[in-house]
């Protein structure tokens, strides 16, 4: 394992705080317990929006902390879910009396901890709404799983619901616009190479040098199969029927498509797949309205992409289009 | 032989010890069905159950099974945290503030443990998971106890948890993060059964 650390324990620890003095005017670092608040936090009458889920997967989640979109990211140690006593104080952090919205990744571990903290915060007269984000196709048969995973779509549910929170709206319209965007958007992802844990030191699965993994969760878990390697456009059609053929848009329809990175893939490898999708598209007839092309949700080093759509109405695209000012994500400002 | 504070203290010791020495072997049953941390999570959060012991020595098995709770659901994080963070707590609500557990109050100990479980995790025997360690566990333990030796009843538990854990190895997963590889998951020890049992192996150490 060849990596840019000191201490495989402190990896965290010092990449937050990093993080921190690197973006010093637009957040403020807790260290212990570990969350990131926006700078000006709580800010009055607002709904304040808290996410945070395993580290690993950065800018997700505090790269996105600030104006437009969360009040507060909960990293926990990587590709593990932060813990009750890190979520409670980031949640009270962000309440300035309007409540708070929870944006949970549907992984077992995210959920328990974001539910039992949020059982301790309505204890104490703190109102929270959870949302949910359930949009990886790879999970077929939810009957014999935890359910579908909250990937790539998460980036989506954060921005639109943090405008909508930004501009006002209260603790229910807020929620209930980020389980809209989850409601519409759906997400297919591949590895095309393992990636190390840095506490672990080995990588997280066995894959061939001819081997991609289709319809992986963003720890490079499998969903759906191992096929041998094929090119770009014939992986993009695999990961955008299943996409396609579950979100069930009409020709007509707009949509924003998202094509990101798992951290070891260059940009110019992810437009070529955005290439092949947006004509994927246009055959069926949707128009692709907004984009967003990146590394947002990462896997540490793996190589590999997921692709996201989201079926937009218009507040939706008012919302994406809302200005947005993040160590990760910005425009408008 | 009725279990006290000392039993208590020695079991969450001997579990922190196990902890660190399969700290590994955990890490790669979690690397082959799951994503790799449960070794590495554990052993965590039973150091900061030592800490806290020796910050606050409890007066009572409830209290240091309530401390236990705290520290775990605070340090472990993923699925494991509040899983056994809530099998301690309602363990030690069980226990009360008791200075003395007979067989009897520890059978019931261990049935609430796995029902918090249970409760928590929305998982049901035969799901490859921590479960199918503590259902034959506390079964056991439950026939044991009607002799009213406490240490047979924590043997029996600790055998029919290990036993248990080695008969997730076929199973397929169906809920938590295993569950995602269907039929891929059969032929793997689930992590969580896995660590189980080595909580309840030291339970029965420290009273040995």
């Amino acid at each position: 394992m060849k990596k840019l650390i000191n201490d495989p324990r402190a990896v965290v620890d010092e990449s937050v705080e990093g993080f921190g003095l690197a973006h010093a005017d637009l957040v403020t670092v807790s260290a212990d317990p570990k969350y990131v608040t926006r700078k000006d936090a709580p800010v009055a009458g607002k709904v304040g929006l808290v996410s945070g889920g395993g580290s690993g997967h950065e800018p997700l989640h505090a790269g996105f902390v600030g104006r437009g979109m969360l009040d507060a990211a909960v990293p926990g140690a990587v590709f593990t879910s932060p813990t009750p006593d890190q979520i409670i104080p980031a949640t009270l952090a962000v309440n300035s009396g309007a409540g708070v919205v929870h944006i949970v990744k549907n992984y077992t571990g995210d959920v328990l901890n974001f539910e039992t903290a949020a059982e301790m915060v309505q204890a104490e007269g703190v109102e929270v709404r959870t949302v949910l984000v359930n949009d990886d196709v790879a999970v077929e048969d939810s009957l014999y799983t935890a359910g579908r995973r909250g990937v790539g779509g998460t980036v989506l549910v954060e921005k639109i619901a943090g405008a909508a929170a930004e501009r006002g709206d209260d603790l229910d319209a807020v929620a209930a616009t980020g389980d809209r965007v989850n409601q519409n958007v759906r997400t297919m992802g591949v590895a095309l190479s393992a990636c190390t844990v840095p506490h672990a030191g080995s990588p997280s699965f066995d894959l061939e040098d001819n081997e991609i993994e289709i319809g992986i969760g963003i720890h490079g878990e499998p969903g759906r199969h191992k096929i041998a390697m094929e090119n770009a456009d014939g992986i993009t059609s695999r990961l955008l029927e299943p996409i396609l053929s579950d979100l069930g848009a009409a020709s007509g329809e707009k949509v924003l498509l998202f094509v990101n990175g798992m951290g070891g893939t260059p940009l110019s490898e992810l437009y070529i797949v955005y290439r092949r999708a947006a004509q994927i598209l246009a055959e069926r007839g949707l128009s692709v309205e907004r984009s967003l092309v990146g590394n947002y949700i990462t896997s540490l080093e793996m190589q590999g992409c997921s692709i996201s759509v989201l079926r937009l109405d218009d507040e939706m695209t008012a919302l994406w289009d809302a200005p947005v000012h993040t160590p990760a994500l910005r425009w408008g400002v | 032989m009725a279990l006290d504070v000392t039993w208590a203290v020695k079991w969450l010791t001997l579990s922190a010890q196990a902890m660190a020495e399969h700290r590994v072997e955990l890490i790669e049953l979690d690397r082959a069905i799951g994503d790799s941390d449960h070794g590495e999570n554990m052993d965590r959060g039973f150091q900061a159950v030592l800490d806290k012991l020796a910050e606050s020595p409890p007066e009572t098995p409830g209290a240091a099974l309530k401390l236990t709770a705290m520290a775990l659901m605070s340090k472990v994080g993923g699925a494991a945290g509040p899983l056994y963070g809530t099998a301690f707590l309602r363990a030690a609500t069980t226990l009360g503030d008791a200075a003395y557990i007979d067989a009897a109050a520890l059978a019931a100990a261990l049935a609430a443990a796995r029902d918090g479980i249970v409760a928590r995790g929305k998982a049901e025997a035969g799901d490859k998971t921590m479960v199918d360690a503590w259902t034959p566990a506390v079964d056991a333990a439950a026939a044991a106890a009607a002799d009213g030796d406490t240490l047979a009843v924590l043997i029996a538990a600790a055998e029919a948890a290990e036993a248990g854990a080695v008969a997730t190895d076929p199973l397929v997963a169906r809920k938590g993060r295993a569950s995602y590889l269907g039929e891929r998951s059969a032929g793997h020890r689930d992590p969580g059964a896995a660590s189980s049992a080595l909580i309840l192996r030291a339970a029965a150490g420290a009273a040995a």
